[in-house]
């Protein structure tokens, strides 16, 4: 139980910050917002995944990554890779040239399943390759980059040119990933039609728990000696590795974990706006959700959350009246967070808004005591008329 | 090489920056429970022999062996876990933890990611924690940030840092450059009870602190060994008289 207190909600401090923000948006949310903007808030707490995971390799690991799209994308593809195999049965593709492979395939002159899509026909294997990939695939990144001390801009620089990579593979192999248009027109997951909205509903509330639990698992990285070593090593490198710390195996470890939250965001994109495209890969959607995590305070684990929904209102806000306005907006945004606001939302909470807490605490006891003060002389000269 | 009953044994030590010899052809022996000092004029070398044996800069050529263990081969945590620690000229602490994070963080226990991830901070660990404040005059200092502390109390901090890894090779570059005559003192008395049971080797540049503290002395100049032996000898030695006062 105390375990579960201190290392998991992160003490009172954590635990009320967890419950404020479980109100919000299990209950708040739900009940004021139709199904259509609902859906719209799953979507952009689908990228909270992405910031959390900033929290931990770029707020305590100090190591910004800039292709945190990614493995957002690659969680999200694997996700619907399995569910465009079972949108595209023999049945339903009955007048593509190949029947029982993805409609695009089709167009392009694909006759058979290419190998690796094969083993998306199983719902485990899928799940288990949402998350196992992308850290993989950041496994090999980190310990190429962290084993030869690659660091700091550099490696910035690098993951965005892997996002960049990763976005022309995507494009330019048509047959085998959709292209420029992604996966399109997934439907049923397990034959549960995904586009109705009992199905949004539950999808909406599994990502909520899902974020929750991303949340629990940084709070305990953090809270652990781990956590403390992540703060040391962006402080003083050289320090712990002179105390006897092999760095770059903190760093690879750290950068998997962060690659596999992205992941599960992705998935549960997938799931709840219904395609995957390259547009969520490359390098323009990497460095927004570094803005998020900006934003929101990079040091927060909850403070990224806010962060994220914050921005994204603000983009569908913008975006619908000032179209070409966004974009220079959402830079002003990060100059003036990075300038102003170091720790983002959360910091400017820490600095000012508890101070407002206690001004209007300082109120109410003043406001108290005088009621108590006109009450007794109410009383006494009550008193005194009888 | 042969192995030899010191516990740090240099030989024939040599390092080269694009053919400039910062360490060159270097014999140095540290025994058991000696305080060696290492002094020299700038650009003698001291630091980088430091690095060297910690494994931050790479020989050239030569031995560098502790306890009859080659160190030129291993990566710095192995150093480590071999038992070397090594204080750096400015003090190099975690500035945004506290006092008692900086020690724990220190702790020799949990090395490894999921070592870290599963390590308890037990009664155990605790008790070695303030025990080891107590000794660097920092056991009321514990909940402080490391960046409030004063320049002379980092060093100390840092000190403690390896302390709580227990090595047997501690080597301190300048422990007390920027510190106060009392803190001076205070640091020289715990020099002289930490170097009981393991070996210390120590740059300094404060020659009443050097007399205070050394066992033996060794001057370094132009990468090589210019004279060695206890305070007086080396005082007197018309060589080093002649390199810190000749130019």
């Amino acid at each position: 139980m105390k375990f579960i207190y201190e290392r998991l909600l992160g003490g009172k401090k954590g635990a009320i910050g967890i419950a404020i923000l479980a109100v919000l948006i299990l209950i708040i949310l739900p009940l004021g917002l139709d199904i259509f903007r609902l859906n719209l808030v799953g979507k952009y707490l689908t990228y909270a995944f992405v910031a959390v995971s900033l929290v931990l390799l770029w707020g305590y690991g100090g190591i910004l990554s800039l292709g945190q799209g990614v493995f957002f994308g690659l969680g999200g593809y694997c996700m619907a890779m399995f569910l465009k195999l079972e949108a595209s049965d023999p049945i339903s593709t009955k007048i593509q040239s190949t029947p029982g492979i993805p409609d695009f395939m089709d167009w392009n002159q694909l006759t058979e399943l290419p190998w690796f899509w094969v083993p998306f026909h199983s719902f485990s294997f899928t799940i288990l390759a949402v998350i196992l990939m992308p850290a993989i695939f950041a496994l090999i990144i980190g310990y190429s980059m962290f084993k030869r001390r690659v660091g700091g801009v550099y490696f910035a620089i690098i993951t965005q040119a892997i996002a960049l990579i990763l976005t022309v593979l995507i494009v330019g192999q048509q047959g085998y990933t959709g292209g420029i248009n992604g996966i399109t027109d997934l439907r049923t997951l397990h034959g549960w039609d995904i586009r109705e909205d009992s199905a949004k509903y539950i999808l909406y509330f599994v990502n909520a728990m899902l974020l929750f639990g991303v949340i629990f698992i940084g709070r305990y990285i953090l809270t652990s000696k781990f956590g403390r070593l992540l703060l040391a090593m962006r402080d003083k490198e050289d320090r712990v590795r002179f105390s006897g710390y092999d760095v770059s195996n903190f760093k690879i470890f750290i950068f998997c974990i962060s690659a596999a939250i992205s992941a599960i965001g992705g998935a549960m994109f997938t799931l709840q706006v219904g395609f995957m495209s390259p547009s969520f890969v490359g390098i323009v959607p990497s460095i927004e959700m570094v803005i998020y995590a900006a934003v929101g305070g990079r040091m927060s684990l909850i403070g990224v959350v806010y962060g994220t929904l914050l921005v994204n209102y603000g983009k569908t806000m913008f975006s619908e009246t000032f179209p070409e306005l966004w974009l220079f907006l959402m830079g002003g945004l990060f100059i003036a967070v990075v300038m102003y606001f170091p720790n983002g939302l959360a910091g400017v909470w820490e600095k000012h808004g508890k101070r407002m807490v206690d001004y209007i605490k300082a109120l109410q006891v003043v406001e108290s005591f005088l009621t108590l003060v006109t009450n007794k002389l109410a009383v006494k000269s009550g008193s005194v008329s009888k | 090489m042969s192995n030899t009953d010191f516990a740090l044994s240099i030989e024939d030590l040599t390092v080269s920056f694009d053919g400039f010899k910062a360490v060159d052809g270097l014999n140095l022996y540290v025994d058991n429970n000696e305080l060696r000092v290492v002094i020299g004029p700038n650009g003698a070398g001291k630091t980088t022999v430091l690095d060297l044996i910690c494994g931050k800069t790479k020989s050239t050529a030569g031995s560098i062996k502790f306890r009859n263990k080659e160190l030129t081969k291993l990566a710095e945590h192995e150093i480590v876990h071999a038992g070397v620690g090594r204080k750096f000229q400015t003090p190099s602490i975690y500035e945004n933890l506290s006092v008692y994070d900086n020690l724990e963080v220190s702790y020799p226990k949990g090395r490894s990611v999921f070592g870290s991830l599963a390590f308890k901070r037990t009664d155990a660990v605790d008790a070695r924690i303030r025990e080891i404040a107590d000794e660097i005059f920092l056991g009321d200092f514990l909940d402080i940030e490391a960046a409030l502390l004063s320049h002379g109390q980092k060093q100390w901090l840092e000190i403690g840092m390896l302390l709580i890894q227990n090595p047997e090779l501690l080597m301190l570059d300048e422990p007390v450059a920027g510190m106060s005559v009392k803190e001076r003192d205070q640091t020289a008395e715990l020099l002289s009870r930490i170097c009981k049971g393991r070996s210390v080797l120590v740059i300094e540049h404060d020659m009443d602190f050097v007399a205070k503290i050394a066992h033996k002395v060794t001057v370094l100049h132009q990468g090589k060994i210019l004279a060695e032996g206890d305070m007086q000898t080396v005082k007197n030695d018309p060589n080093v008289i002649e390199v810190y006062l000749g130019h």
